[in-house]
């Protein structure tokens, strides 16, 4: 989509204020003339936005969408990028890696971004990332993927704004293990993300006294899990589950008919039930069972004021469901990712001295961000504050465990960053530019 | 459960695809509109069975109509056929995303109850499913058997210009074929919606499962149709005991392949 | 005059890429490898009427076949594409010989399902295929005339999409006008009657169904080393879906119909979606106008109505 944000409960004029006004003339272009981009001072910093707006990544999409635009909107309020607005070009790839590689041409060659970022869904950021490397344009991936951090993308590919899947069960692996018991069973989608959590998770128990009873891999497109419950063993303490997609209700409601009330400690990450309201019927089971987060989705009563700024621009209550409708649950635990991945680029940008694209000003923009070490909590990074390693091109942060208390999360633990720090595989700044 | 789900919506494919002669790419998102509709409407009346109602109606409708505007022109050309159903299926996703949105939403069980057996339990919603299930494909039995639109449908699927030359009309047959169809796939996909959440995305597995059974039980049997997906709905969950559960799909899908390839007419049915 | 046709699509393509916009020049690459497919979709569809849904089976093997013979042994390109050319033929052989006794929704349903099985076992040996995510071929370069190119080149790129679309293109063009073709059309229209008539139809069926594999395995091996990726979205039924559409839409049983239709698919979809965020509804709706208009597909519709010499 080429538009600017239409319709996207942020008007066109939050975004373009001033003397952006100038820019605005060019939107009604169609797609074969290329923009004729005015770099000069004051013309707009350009963010190509490859979003996931139709497709299996539909609900992150949107929330990855409305974030943004809500940080956006607070950095064009602020000044800007080194003085220059901000413009976001967002181009949906329907969560499908041929069109995601298609969308970073698009991007980069067409709309003629500074750069690109937003990417959540690991297959695409995988498809489109040798195609930013070839194109030599920086592309800044917001998904928990272990892929960045594993060396196999490229110098111009980035993730400064979310954990990723290692750091996630590192830290909290621990804490299972000493809290809830030391005989795991995982239950994981039989994908890329389940394989993670199997492969870290069991790499990680050993070394803190756990052991894996069972693995039990779902495959994709089950829609039925009332099989698979059997194959839990009977000493299980605890039960680890992924599960994601659209399925995921159903898995708690079967996994409720079939343990009853003689169920072992459940341990589950949010990612199943982003966008979906914990008080849905079906979920009671949930009750009394713990979950990672990877940002609180309730407002917790302690939190201090920029993160209830952050809700508040991104328009969402203290249930984490959109203000102007309770029924609209964001994807709370991983959207924030996008908001502080363009506070990094802004960093990146007014430290590098970054003025338009090309080898030279992408030379600088890639140094600068490899040079950073931490961030600090704040406004720009509601989250909390996080660890970046440049070599690594990823950044590392808390992570929380949360309960479910009468239907809503209550954060009981919150990690430490060092928790969630691996032995790094990789170094992206040896590779050239 | 999900077996007898199953058969309620290759019926309703099964049916388009005898009388019509034709593949109708968008029968899935017919169940899953039934399974939207279904939330809409038991979110605002609160009322499960009402929803049950109004959602085979409602989307009849939008099937009635979309035979009127696009397949009657077409001439219900097999292949033409194939291409104006994707463009609907697009439509029908499309629409229901904008409007309901991405997410996976479910819908209160009318009633729940849990069947206690001593080492696992099992959801009384789901043999209450089962038994409707089996009451509609009873009732689709008889309608096909007994009544003056189930003797023009099968007359006009045994021979389409015999039928007309025999003051059959075959056009509106057409029509109630597509109709009713759609609403079986509408009531399946409404029955599931308190177990397993309507979503805008739901309709393609739907579609492909119902294919297979449609095929595998034999063009224009519905006691094929019924064996078929008893067997395929079954033989999921035996084989998942047996081996790791995605190579448990990969040997029942082979298998599947396996027995229409021996029997290329299905396991019941004349040869198509 | 048909031929000249052809070769003359096919200069024009060739000459495009001298005056497209950056952008257009490489996604066309990426068409013409795309159309290939569909090229070879369309030789078992449009000439001996059997409809498979599992064709992304042969496109997948093509892609694994190369890219983890690169990936993981170390093969050079032109290896690497043969090898992915081999396993298309290995997986074309199997669904010739498994589905010899099944026609009409039987093959479509047997095709589906051995595709299906090969999609999961893309998935279940995720330690050898990277599963879902897939892997991505780095740095890939090809000796050409005692000199290494680039494959990251969009000029390489773009030229070798368009030999193999023309490889493609002219092969089936071949098969149809030659005198395996008019039997396979015998065979479409009524295949009892061709094997009354002394021809083994089923050889030449086996024939089809291979030609029409391998088609779509070069196609899936050339997308693997253009565009640097190996991932199991291409092996799932999505990808079955898409050449059957194009095909369709272009005009079944006309060599140039799945360039046409692939070509009018992939834009409807890029154009509209830079004008309203509900693409799909308008993409919808032009499949739904498209085919009233032509039932039979675009160079199909043009070839009943102006054209009637066209392959």
């Amino acid at each position: 989509m080429t538009d600017r944000r239409r319709g996207e409960g942020v008007s066109r004029r939050g975004f373009l204020k001033g003397s952006l006004a100038l820019a605005a003339g060019a939107h009604g272009i169609g797609p074969w003339v290329p923009r004729a981009a005015a770099q000069g001072p004051g013309a707009p910093l350009r963010l190509g936005f490859q979003v996931h707006r139709t497709g299996i990544g539909a609900v992150y999409g949107r929330w990855y969408d409305r974030t943004t635009a809500a940080a956006v909107k607070l950095i064009n309020e602020r000044g800007g990028i080194a003085g220059r607005p901000v413009e976001i070009v967002a181009e949906d790839d329907g969560t499908d890696p041929r069109r995601g590689a298609e969308v970073v041409e698009k991007l980069a060659r067409q709309h003629k971004v500074d750069l690109i970022f937003g990417t959540l869904f690991s297959h695409v950021v995988i498809a489109s990332a040798p195609r930013a490397g070839e194109l030599k344009i920086p592309y800044l991936v917001v998904s928990e993927g272990y892929h960045v951090a594993s060396g196999k993308l490229n110098r111009y590919v980035f993730q400064p704004g979310i954990t990723d899947v290692r750091a996630q069960v590192t830290a909290v692996a621990p804490w299972i293990l000493k809290n809830l018991g030391r005989k795991v069973t995982l239950i994981f989608p039989d994908y890329a993300f389940g394989h993670d959590h199997r492969d870290f998770f069991s790499r990680v128990a050993p070394a803190h006294g756990g052991t894996v009873q069972a693995l039990i891999p779902i495959p994709p497109t089950e829609t039925s899990f009332t099989r698979y419950f059997p194959r839990v063993p009977a000493d299980t303490e605890v039960l680890y589950h992924v599960m994601v997609g659209p399925g995921v209700l159903t898995f708690v409601k079967e996994m409720g008919e079939h343990f009853g009330s003689r169920r072992p400690q459940i341990f589950g990450f949010v990612d199943s039930l982003e966008g979906v309201d914990l008080a849905s019927p079906g979920l009671e089971f949930l009750e009394g069972t713990y979950f990672w987060e990877g940002f609180p989705r309730y407002l917790q009563p302690n939190a201090p004021d920029f993160i209830r700024f952050y809700r508040e621009r991104v328009g969402v209550n203290d249930q984490g469901a959109s203000v102007s409708d309770p029924r609209d649950v964001s994807t709370f635990a991983h959207m924030f990712g996008c908001w502080e991945t363009l506070f990094v680029i802004k960093r990146a940008v007014e430290q590098s001295g970054y003025r338009t694209p090309g080898p030279a000003g992408y030379r600088a923009f890639i140094e600068a961000l490899e040079s950073f070490s931490s961030f600090p909590e704040g406004v720009e990074h509601p989250q909390g504050a996080k660890r970046f390693v440049g070599r690594l091109h990823q950044v590392f942060g808390h992570q929380y465990i949360s309960r479910v208390e009468k239907r809503r999360l209550n954060v009981i633990h919150r990690t430490a960053i060092e928790d969630s720090m691996y032995e790094p595989e990789a170094d992206y700044t040896k590779q050239p530019l | 459960m999900s077996a007898l789900v199953l058969a309620v919506t290759a019926l309703g494919l099964s049916l388009v695809f005898g009388v019509m002669r034709i593949v109708n790419v968008a029968h899935g998102e017919f169940f899953m509109l039934g399974a939207v509709v279904t939330w809409y409407v038991s979110t605002q009346t609160g009322s499960f069975l009402a929803a049950l109602a109004v959602a085979p109606l409602a989307v009849a409708a939008v099937a009635v109509a979309a035979d009127r505007l696009v397949l009657r022109p077409i001439g219900y050309q097999p292949e033409s056929t194939i291409v104006a159903t994707i463009g609907l299926l697009y439509i029908l996703q499309q629409a229901v995303l904008m409007t309901y949105g991405p997410y996976a939403r479910p819908v209160t069980t009318p009633f729940y109850f849990r069947v206690d057996f001593p080492w696992f339990g099992y959801s009384g919603y789901k043999l209450v499913v089962a038994g409707v299930a089996a009451i509609l494909l009873v009732a689709a039995w008889l309608a096909l058997a007994r009544t003056r639109l189930g003797l023009y449908m099968r007359a006009t699927q045994q021979d389409r210009e015999m039928a007309q030359a025999f003051g059959v009309p075959v056009g509106r047959v057409y029509a109630a074929a597509f109709g009713i169809g759609a609403a079986l796939a509408a009531v399946a996909g409404a029955l599931v919606v308190p177990v397993q959440q309507a979503h805008y995305l739901m309709g393609l597995d739907a579609l492909l499962m119902s294919f297979v059974v449609v095929i595998l039980g034999g063009l224009g049997s519905l006691r094929g149709t019924l064996v078929a997906a008893l067997v395929v709905g079954l033989s999921d969950g035996m084989i998942s005991v047996l081996f790791s559960p995605t190579l448990a799909k990969i040997v029942a899908t082979t298998l599947v392949a396996a027995v229409l390839a021996a029997r290329g007419h299905g396991l019941a049915g004349e040869p198509a | 005059m048909i031929l000249a046709l052809h070769l003359g699509v096919l200069l024009l393509l060739a000459g495009l890429q001298f005056v497209l916009p950056a952008f257009h020049h490489g996604l066309l690459a990426r068409i013409m490898v795309l159309a290939a497919y569909a090229v070879g979709y369309n030789l078992l569809l449009g000439y001996t009427g059997l409809m498979s849904l599992g064709h992304a089976m042969f496109f997948a093997a093509g892609m694994y076949g190369t890219g983890l013979t690169i990936y993981h042994l170390g093969f050079g390109v032109p290896a690497g594409l043969a090898a992915g050319a081999g396993a298309g033929l290995l997986a074309a052989l199997v669904v010739a010989a498994v589905t010899l006794r099944t026609s009409g929704p039987a093959f479509l349903i047997v095709t589906m399902m051995l595709a299906q099985a090969f999609y999961l076992a893309t998935l279940y040996f995720n330690d050898v295929t990277g599963g879902d995510q897939g892997l991505i071929l780095a740095d890939l370069g090809l000796a050409l005339g005692g000199r290494s190119v680039s494959l990251a080149d969009p000029a390489v790129k773009y030229n070798l999409a368009l030999v193999v679309l023309a490889g493609a293109l002219l092969l089936s063009l071949w098969v149809v006008r030659s005198p395996v073709g008019r039997v396979l059309v015998a065979v479409r229209e009524n295949e009892e009657r061709t094997r009354l008539l002394g021809y083994n139809t089923a050889r030449y069926r086996v024939f089809t169904v291979l030609v029409s594999g391998l088609l779509s395995a070069v196609a899936g091996a050339a997308y693997t080393v253009l565009f640097s990726y190996v991932g199991s979205a291409f092996a799932g039924v999505l990808y079955s879906i898409y050449p059957l559409l194009w095909t369709l839409l272009g005009g079944a049983g006309t060599t140039l119909g799945p360039l046409v239709g692939t070509v009018v698919m992939t834009y409807a979809v890029d154009i509209a979606s830079g004008i309203t965020t509900g693409y799909l509804m308008v993409v919808g709706a032009a499949l739904v106008v498209m085919i009233l208009w032509a039932p039979a597909g675009i160079v199909g519709g043009i070839r009943a109505r102006w054209a009637r010499w066209l392959p």
